[in-house]
């Protein structure tokens, strides 16, 4: 056991705290739901690229700053950019989907022409995946691509685009061989949200806003050259980046954060003169929290290090999903129980706390616990992954099929 | 950096694993609970041969000098396997009062004999965390007088290491006059526990620290109690889906049916990341002073309710069979049930780490 990153990486800690001190007042305020980054958001993601504190390892040539790639140092950037409270670049499905995906799956081409202007923010990218028929069976997606004189013509119908009105692009999956298995028949295409056939429609959530929308495709032709990867093989495509995405729903500086939050929200609200924090049932559930916050935090600690020594990273890694979605469902609910009867206050209500994000959270980290891989497909994941328990006897056959016709 | 065990840490573990494989199946449990002995003859000696009863004592004192580190990966393997043998009391926390409150003179007079073997001692410093049916110590007449419960490993133990209402820890044995030892039964046959009553009792004091070195050890019992749940925990995970592999309902096995693979997955998915978390506690106990208290109560307390849930969970996964004794799954369960409660239930330590954050000092 060693917590001690060593002085080459103490001394590039350094540089980042003296680049946090000198250069924070430049930082857009936080609004990470911003699906279009304002003048501010691109600066400074242009200022952080230059440093190499954002799109780190990726090639100079493609608009990266071209470092090796160095799990600690990413970790060291991770940490100083969450304790000064200052936002550590774009993140967005563009970025963190799209881009790795190129890398490893995109033509030289695709690569030079799509990689630079997504990463500095000129280009907003939403994702076509889920279908309202194909969810956590996404394989079993329908919207079709038919090949007409050099264009696919495309027809169907996807859900969950979050950022589909503001995007210029989306990278989408459509079922082009009809005749083949379920896994087989899917390619990856990358093309414009202007082109006509194509209408987005707002989808209203539980939170009273529409973070998500759904998008409708009618006629909409595309050149077929553009796509990543082969005909029939984008499942195997998407998922080479899938693994990406779930990474980011299981940060434990945001735990942390948020327990701060709650912490900070026990000590100011009162009933009469005493405390919410001074409640013993509520403190108890609050040191439960973090608790398993710590562990949480530790785990992570865990799965870096067994990764700095080239081990995926086992069952203690395939439990992060999971565990933190609900970890922060519960963070959330216990802020909404500290506040009593204002924890139903909301919107810009008269005496509403924090704007109402803690109900707003409530809410939609509920729909973090169901994207990204259901808490049961997380489940099924590890018990069949981490505990090498039998799949079920029909979906094992299906699977089987699917593998195959991908290798 | 480096978050994990060292390669003589994880070689460590595997000794003891395949020692209490050799020596501690589920049938030597079985043989000794059903004899009443909580002391395993024939674990101990490996013990000895291992060096085990001299792990915390320094080499200077003829023991192997370890850390609480190295001691957590052996009480979780003695988690994993239930093993009957003393050792939390006897190997850590006695050594580790001496080390810490003993003068110069009872360091050399008792720690080689703890190393040895010589020298059996139990621990009984329950009443610092809890005071329960006015039990407690104190110095009468320059005799310790009073009741001190749940003295770890009782049975066998021919001196005792006992805290005083005060905190102060002192050095008795077993045979004074006035010393009343009553074994205590558990739900856990595989540890024992009993109580003294004294009635001017002769002592030898320990340094007067205020209670410091008190709380080290209590610190001490409880990151070890979470990794004997660690291991117990982790066993009947393995347990449960290896049952699911093998029983056979309605044609197939039933660990293909989702109900009882997300009960494993929900086990896995809360049990993992306590090792992380007892690893960093016992690690925090050995470098980081500040932080040892109250991540003690994390490890401790989260443990406790994560294995209340593998060890109920586990048992259902095996259905009747579970809940009968020829599985022998009950061992595991008592085992975690009694970690849990000891040295602080989840809600007393969750309230000694609320207040060691100064999270209830209410400032208006």
């Amino acid at each position: 056991m060693n917590l001690e990153y060593g002085p080459e990486y103490e001394r590039f800690r350094d540089e980042v705290r003296d680049f946090l001190a000198g250069n924070r007042h430049r930082a857009p305020h936080a609004s990470q739901r911003a699906a279009r980054p304002d003048a501010a958001a691109v600066a400074w993601q242009k200022l952080l690229i230059e440093h190499g504190y954002t799109a780190r390892t990726i090639p100079g040539e493609y608009g990266g700053y071209g470092a090796e790639p160095d799990i600690l140092k990413a970790r060291i950037i991770a940490e100083e950019f969450a304790r000064a409270g200052v936002p550590a670049g774009l993140s967005n499905q563009g970025i963190s989907m799209l881009v790795p995906t190129l890398l490893e799956l995109g033509t030289e081409e695709q690569k030079r022409r799509w990689i630079e202007p997504t990463l500095r923010g000129e280009i907003v990218w939403c994702q076509g995946y889920s279908e309202p028929g194909a969810g956590s069976d996404l394989a079993s997606l329908r919207t079709s691509a038919r090949e007409e004189d050099g264009h696919f013509v495309i027809n169907g119908q996807k859900i969950w685009t979050s950022t589909a009105r503001q995007a210029d692009m989306i990278f989408c999956l459509v079922r082009t061989e009809a005749e083949a298995p379920k896994h087989a028949g899917i390619s990856y295409l990358i093309f414009p949200m202007d082109l006509p056939g194509i209408e987005v429609r707002p989808l209203k959530t539980m939170t009273g806003h529409a973070e998500f929308n759904e998008t409708f495709f009618t006629d909409v032709r595309v050149p077929v050259d553009q796509i990543v990867g082969q005909r029939g093989q984008g499942w195997f495509v998407a998922n080479a980046t899938l693994g990406h995405e779930r990474g980011m729903l299981g940060d434990p500086d945001a735990l942390e954060n948020r327990l701060l939050a709650l912490i900070r929200l026990m000590r100011d609200e009162r009933v009469g003169s005493a405390r919410a924090i001074d409640d013993p049932v509520l403190r108890d559930r609050l040191v439960a929290l973090q608790a398993e916050v710590a562990a949480m935090k530790y785990n992570g600690m865990r799965v870096l290090s067994n990764q700095l020594k080239g081990d995926a990273g086992g069952m203690a890694k395939l439990i992060v999903k999971l565990q933190s979605c609900e970890l922060a469902h519960q963070i959330s609910a216990l802020a909404i129980d500290a506040m009593g009867e204002m924890g139903i206050l909301y919107s810009d209500s008269p005496r509403v706390r924090e704007g109402g994000t803690w109900q707003w959270n409530y809410m939609f980290q509920l729909g973090l616990i169901i994207g990204g891989g259901t808490a049961q497909i997380q489940k099924n994941i590890i018990a069949e992954r981490g505990l090498d328990m039998p799949r079920e006897p029909r979906l094992a056959l299906a699977s089987a099929e699917g593998r195959k016709d991908v290798a | 950096m480096d978050f994990g065990l060292s390669s003589e840490q994880e070689m460590l573990g595997e000794t003891v694993r395949r020692c209490l494989a050799e020596t501690c199946p589920l049938d030597h449990v079985r043989f000794c609970v059903d004899a009443g002995s909580a002391v395993s003859d024939r674990v101990m000696a490996a013990f000895h041969e291992i060096g085990l009863t001299g792990l915390m004592v320094p080499e200077a004192h003829g023991g192997l000098g370890m850390t609480m580190l190295d001691a957590a990966v052996v009480a979780e393997q003695l988690g994993r396997a239930v093993a009957p043998v003393p050792f939390l009391g006897r190997s850590v926390l006695a050594p580790l009062a001496l080390m810490l409150a003993g003068s110069p003179a009872q360091q050399a007079d008792w720690l080689p004999r703890i190393a040895s073997g010589a020298a059996r001692f139990g621990v009984a410093i329950a009443g610092i965390v809890e005071e329960r049916d006015g039990a407690s110590v104190r110095i009468e007449d320059g005799g310790l007088t009073g009741t001190a419960l749940f003295a770890l490993d009782f049975e066998g133990a021919d001196h005792f290491i006992v805290a005083d209402a005060s905190g102060r820890l002192h050095l008795l044995a077993a045979a004074t006059t006035g010393v009343e030892p009553i074994a205590l039964q558990t739900i856990d046959a595989t540890r024992s526990v009993g109580e003294l009553r004294l009635t001017g009792a002769a002592a030898e004091p320990l340094a007067d620290d205020g209670g410091l070195a008190t709380r080290r050890l209590r610190d001490a019992g409880r990151i070890l109690l979470a990794a004997d749940s660690l291991g117990a925990g982790e066993a009947m995970i393995e347990q449960a889906v290896a049952y699911a592999a093998e029983r056979e309902q309605f044609g197939r096995v039933i660990g293909s049916f989702q109900a009882v693979k997300h009960m494993c997955a929900e086990m896995a998915a809360r049990h993992e990341p306590c090792r992380a978390l007892v690893w960093y506690a016992a690690h925090a106990f050995d470098v980081l002073p500040d932080e040892a208290a109250l991540t003690a109560c994390f490890a401790k307390s989260h443990t406790g309710e994560v294995h209340r849930f593998v060890a109920r969970t586990a048992t259902e996964v095996h259905g009747g069979m579970g809940f009968t004794d020829l599985l022998g799954l009950h061992f595991w369960f008592k085992r975690i049930g009694f970690d849990r409660q000891l040295l602080g239930g989840p809600e007393r330590v969750r309230a000694e780490a609320a207040q060691l954050q100064g999270l209830n000092a209410a400032t208006r």
